[in-house]
């Protein structure tokens, strides 16, 4: 295998080349057709416009329904930080009680944790909907990221408990001889050595509420409250042939945030991915 | 989760409080609901053909990258891109607009070829493909845990196979697939599992009616309508668990056989 002709090899890398090409085409498309000028979204093939505008962009932006697309954002942004808060604490205390406490019942409450991950959530959805309609809490954010304080996903949990049981427990045993509580140990050694882990989390967290539309649809009501899926969707029913533009815009838009945070951190998508086996 | 299970039992439209029912939620389904029974025929058709699809091409790319190419990382980060931004409403709303009448991918077609294509996304026929086609083109996240099992592999098996007089193929089938089968099945389950509760495209592309005519009416779709439309509460909670009953049976199905394909280093646990 090593001694792999060099012709074969070009012809892989075409290969790969083309069929990435291809994987990218409609993205690319997305991008250019959001700087062409309505008339032409159609009507122009060439992935590169003919006339540039960016009236697409200040339209978009100017909203729907009288809301800015900026208010969607900063909707969204205020959600996906709440619930990345919310996991990364809750999880990682979860994660530390099975990873390194004991406790009576530990194997079987793990196994109920792993259950819950193989569980649809439509299972979950009607029941909770229920609850969280009797405490008040339609078209806020409450049903959305109150739930990841009481480390609901149990997804993380499983992630960081792989990880912390992969730290070397010596660390704890001299720590405890140095006189730290589980606290401490938790806070001191475990916290800062599980970064990695950290950061996955954070990383998937954040890119699931982002893009998460279901129970968004759900719990939302009022434009007011609404979060760039759901601004999308209000561009897409109003869709008369003038408003593809500044949908195509918005769509790019709100794909900017994930791109920047996948650029930035990839050396841990990868090694989440491939660990965990963490879906996309 | 056991409240859902009593819910499913009855009749609940969140205003009156909830009216047993007994089994009658179970029997209209599977008797009298036509829409029902097309939603769960329009999900395992969808999972059946796109699971598998999705699998291969994630299989084979990643063969293809691990043959030691240079720029591995790039290309792992290009191909990896529709799988990071797929889940969002703008990837529908997009793939809606290429596969609509006068699409990019039908202007091509009538240029290239001078094909006249139906409109994919509208024609029942072809509606349903259209997504499944946006699920393989999903194919990142598999294809990097194959990398990564790929990279598992101990070179001295393929060494050996080939001193014992092993083709491509054959080192292909007889060592490349067995020490992947782990893998595999992973992928495998992971992947019925989602594809089972996809929801997000079908509701975007069909504008949230699973149409045209019912052929892309997910059975999450449907549990949403009637659920949350409709306000079937009892109705919507039956459906789930017949959801949660059918993914748990062929889950079951593929662990049970799973002794006969995978092969795990340790001889098996």
């Amino acid at each position: 295998m090593n001694a792999m002709p060099k012709l074969q090899r070009g012809i892989i890398h075409l290969f790969i080349i083309g069929m990435g090409l291809i994987m990218l085409y409609p993205i690319l498309w997305l991008i250019s057709s959001s700087f062409k000028p309505s008339y032409l979204i159609f009507t122009d093939l060439s992935l590169w416009p003919k006339e540039v505008t960016v009236d697409n962009y200040v339209n978009g932006w100017a909203g729907i329904a009288n809301m800015s697309f900026g208010k969607f954002i900063g909707n969204s942004l205020f959600l996906a930080f709440m619930c990345v808060l919310g996991n990364i604490v809750a999880c990682s205390l979860a994660a530390f009680a099975f990873g390194r406490l004991d406790f009576s019942f530990k194997k079987i409450l793990f196994a109920l944790m792993m259950m819950t991950i193989m569980l649809p959530y439509h299972v979950t959805i009607i029941p909770q909907y229920i609850l969280f309609r009797n405490f008040g809490w339609i078209d806020t954010y409450a049903p959305m990221f109150i739930p990841k304080l009481l480390a609901t996903d149990a997804f993380f949990i499983f992630l960081m408990v792989q990880f912390i049981r992969g730290l070397p427990r010596d660390l704890d045993e001299s720590a405890t001889i140095d006189g730290c509580g589980p606290f401490q140990i938790f806070f001191r050694i475990i916290m800062p050595l599980a970064f990695p882990a950290l950061i996955t989390t954070a990383i998937f967290t954040f890119i699931w509420t982002w893009d998460d539309f279901l129970s968004q649809l759900l719990y939302l009501n009022s434009p007011a409250q609404y979060t760039v899926p759901l601004g999308l969707r209000l561009f897409l029913d109003s869709s008369g042939e003038s408003n593809w533009g500044p949908m195509l815009a918005m769509s790019v838009v709100s794909l900017v945030p994930s791109l920047i945070i996948f650029f930035s951190l990839q050396r841990y998508f990868v090694e989440g991915i491939s660990t965990t086996g963490i879906k996309g | 989760m056991i409240s859902s299970l009593y819910l499913s039992f009855t009749q609940y439209d969140l205003v009156s409080s909830p009216k047993w029912a007994g089994l009658a939620n179970y029997i209209k389904m599977f008797t009298n609901d036509p829409r029902y029974i097309q939603s769960l025929k329009v999900t395992l058709t969808y999972v059946f053909v796109s699971v598998p699809l999705k699998l291969i091409f994630a299989l084979f790319v990643a063969i293809l990258m691990n043959q030691g190419i240079r720029a591995l990382g790039i290309y792992r980060t290009v191909y990896y891109i529709p799988t990071l931004l797929g889940g969002s409403v703008a990837i529908a709303v997009m793939w809606r607009k290429m596969f609509g009448t006068g699409g990019a991918f039908n202007q091509f077609l009538y240029n290239v070829f001078g094909y006249q294509a139906p409109d994919w996304v509208a024609n029942p026929k072809y509606a349903l493909y259209s997504i499944i086609l946006l699920t393989v083109w999903q194919f990142g996240s598999s294809m990097i845990i194959f990398l990564a099992g790929l990279k598992q592999i101990p070179q001295e098996y393929y060494e050996a196979a080939q001193v014992d007089g092993a083709g491509r193929m054959r080192r292909f089938f007889n060592v490349t697939l067995p020490m992947l089968s782990p893998v595999i099945f992973f992928n495998l389950i992971i992947q019925l599992i989602n594809a089972f509760q996809a929801f997000t495209q079908a509701f975007i592309i069909s504008g949230g009616k699973g149409g045209p005519l019912d052929s892309t009416l997910f059975y999450t779709l449907y549990l949403y309508q009637k659920g949350f439309t409709f306000f079937e509460m009892g109705y919507a909670s039956a459906m789930a668990w017949i959801l949660v009953i059918l993914i748990a049976i062929i889950t079951a199905v593929f662990f049970g056989t799973s002794k006969y394909w995978v092969h795990y280093a340790d001889g098996g646990k």
